[in-house]
């Protein structure tokens, strides 16, 4: 009896002695052993293959529907004015006809059937299927060499690859609450800030190993400098260790109880965040103070604010809120693409809590993700418009599409300002007596939902 | 390794669904998934919650109507039959389909059809008829608070003038019909579906 047992301790301690060696002590340096760069190459490499079995399969039997990455309707580009003036013809002035609600009608079924708004707030859709089952929405049993891939990448990834991470993300977070503790412990000297960018950025490099993460960053030269902001767009909440990687950010956060209670006390101790009460949270004032006090003092850390204040799928860039460009100081932008073929990053926050989610994120392939610095910039015009040029050039980087839209709009509804708007437009184009072409108001001079700084967790 | 959207639906309720539409194989599927993406309940069915959740038409003027034309009298819940039967509405005509003759029932998507689907958005109390009050309703959805009630009024007055041709101060479907005969309801009224 006492056999299995101690087999089972010896391999347990070499287990993890393996894992010390390879990946925690790498991580202290900064260096890699190029493994997980291995792996991504057979992942590339296997997952072409699967694309074009897949699309000859396709070939082969028409009857297999084709997904469509264009979505479901064409739409007319055509303006509230132009419309109108088609349907009254040759009529004398700008009158209403019974034909005036065709464009009403024609537009809200337009947006019944494909809208842009509710599906940045759901995964986003592959040409082809990478092999994941949660991934698979349209794709047909094709091929037996196929199925046995798929297989052999389930085993790998639930037998393999899930332990591995678990025992890393454990690892990883003891090694932040002790580390950071101890380090708390110092006098304030050069050497205990040198001593906790170590220990938080060793935190971040074990996580990130621990998802298989290949980061490539671009533009090191624009990297945040100590006493700005960092913005980025924001798709999960690993997007934090996407960035932490590099350099340390000062986190902003609301005082959160349990587990991350305990994380944010021990972070805390070393270098110093910015974590508010809930009851600060609710004063915009208090907020955008505090924030400024930590901005104007120049040796702390970058702040790190995400300001669109929920997460979306990495397609697009939705609003971003005025309240963090408000505060001052030099904005740093950083665009972030994850590359949807090894694993769904986007966090559904609606569908699935932090668990499952992360639970879905380690048993994904891996994820590689590209991280574009851009050039500081300053606010010199009124902070609506600095938001909405910042989120241009971030969406531009990025590859993403610059939407108007606000994110607040995933759980609450749209202000019925919006709905006057099209409204007087409408009744502008009836009162004239000639009807002149009226531009059509597009979605930017939206009002926002609720004027604050943007996402703190 | 079947698709998740369509092993809910079945081959004969596509089929089924393909002849009373009109839609196509991998239009009824993709729509079918469009639809399951909106209905946030999983039960199978929308509600009208569901429709308002989609910004674009929570912000058109006429959202309200166009979302009531999917529940038919005193219903609050579609499911995807109904669903695709009021979007054929919006089918555009197709070249093969304009000069078939009428032996079978006419298509939901036919120029008459179509009419009648604009029709009944105005007429809510299905008489038949468009009465000024019902005229005036749409009007005021359509402009809220930028018109004065006597504007409207009168608004409403003349274009029932131009269109009533036996004098009963309302509009009857033949009379709807003539007025907007010269107009193209055939592409103002129709949604272009990729294939």
């Amino acid at each position: 009896m006492e056999d299995p047992w101690g087999t089972a301790l010896a391999l347990f301690q070499v287990w993890i002695s393996v894992l010390l060696c390879l990946v925690m002590l790498p991580a202290m340096f900064g260096l890699s052993l190029g493994v997980t760069g291995v792996y991504i190459q057979i992942l590339v490499q296997i997952l072409e293959w699967a694309t074009l079995r897949i699309q000859r399969g396709r070939k082969e039997k028409t009857s297999v529907p084709i997904p469509l990455p264009n979505g479901i309707i064409h739409r007319d580009g055509g303006s509230m004015a132009q419309e109108m003036l088609e349907v009254r013809g040759s009529r004398p002035g700008g009158d209403f006809t019974l034909g005036d609600v065709f464009y009403f009608y024609k537009k809200g079924m337009e947006s019944l059937v494909d809208d842009q708004v509710t599906q940045c707030f759901s995964s986003e859709e592959l040409a082809s299927w990478n092999l994941l089952t949660r991934t698979n929405q349209n794709f047909r049993y094709i091929s037996l060499r196929l199925t046995v891939i798929w297989g052999v990448g389930v085993f790998v990834r639930y037998c393999l690859l899930f332990p591995l991470r678990i025992t890393l993300a454990t690892i990883s977070f003891t090694w932040l609450v002790i580390s950071t503790t101890l380090v708390g412990f110092l006098p304030e000297t050069s050497a205990k800030h040198w001593l906790s960018e170590v220990a938080h950025l060793m935190f971040y490099r074990i996580c990130a190993r621990g998802l298989s993460a290949t980061i490539r960053y671009h533009n090191k030269c624009n990297r945040p400098k100590k006493g700005g902001i960092c913005v980025a767009n924001h798709t999960t909440p690993i997007d934090i260790i996407i960035l932490a990687n590099d350099r340390c950010y000062a986190m902003v956060g609301q005082v959160h109880g349990g587990l991350m209670g305990v994380i944010q006390r021990s972070m805390v101790r070393s270098c110093p965040h910015v974590w508010f009460e809930r009851t600060e949270m609710k004063d915009r004032n208090t907020v955008t103070n505090r924030l400024r006090e930590h901005v104007t003092c120049e040796d702390k850390l970058p702040i790190l604010i995400f300001p669109e204040g929920t997460c979306i799928n990495n397609t697009s860039v939705m609003m971003f809120k005025k309240g963090s460009f408000e505060i001052g100081g030099t904005i740093y932008p950083v665009a972030i693409k994850y590359d949807p073929r090894f694993g769904d990053a986007f966090w559904n926050s609606a569908k699935y809590n932090m668990v499952s989610y992360l639970l879905r994120t380690m048993t994904s392939w891996a994820i590689v993700v590209n991280v574009w610095y851009l050039p500081p910039m300053t606010r010199l015009e009124d902070a609506s418009q600095f938001a909405q040029r910042v989120k241009s050039a971030i969406a531009l980087k990025g590859g993403l599409i610059d939407m108007a839209w606000d994110g607040g709009l995933k759980r609450a509804r749209v202000k019925d300002s919006l709905k006057e708007e099209q409204q007087k437009m409408y009744s502008s184009m009836i009162r004239k007596t000639n009807s002149q072409l009226i531009p059509d108001l597009s979605p930017n001079s939206l009002l926002t939902l609720d004027v604050d700084i943007g996402l703190i967790y | 390794m079947g698709s998740r959207a369509s092993t809910l639906l079945r081959e004969e309720e596509i089929e089924e669904i393909k002849k009373e539409t009109g839609f196509s194989h991998s239009q009824i599927t993709r729509l079918y998934s469009r639809f399951s993406s909106l209905d946030k309940g999983e039960n199978g069915t929308l509600s009208r919650e569901d429709f308002q959740r989609i910004p674009e038409l929570a912000i058109n003027p006429l959202g309200d109507r166009i979302i009531n034309a999917f529940f038919p009298e005193s219903e609050d819940q579609v499911n995807f039959r109904g669903f695709m039967r009021t979007l054929a509405h919006f089918r555009p005509i197709e070249d093969n389909e304009k000069n078939k003759d009428h032996t079978a029932s006419e298509p939901l998507n036919s120029r008459t059809n179509k009419l009648l689907f604009a029709f009944r958005l105005y007429d809510l109390d299905r008489d038949d008829k468009i009465s000024r009050d019902e005229l005036l309703q749409v009007l005021r959805m359509m402009v809220g608070v930028n018109i004065s009630d006597e504007q409207l009024g009168s608004i409403a007055d003349r274009t029932i003038q131009e269109a009533d041709q036996n004098g009963d101060s309302s509009i009857s479907f033949n009379e709807f019909i003539k007025v907007l005969e010269k107009v193209d309801v055939e592409q103002k009224m129709s949604i272009r579906f990729l294939h």
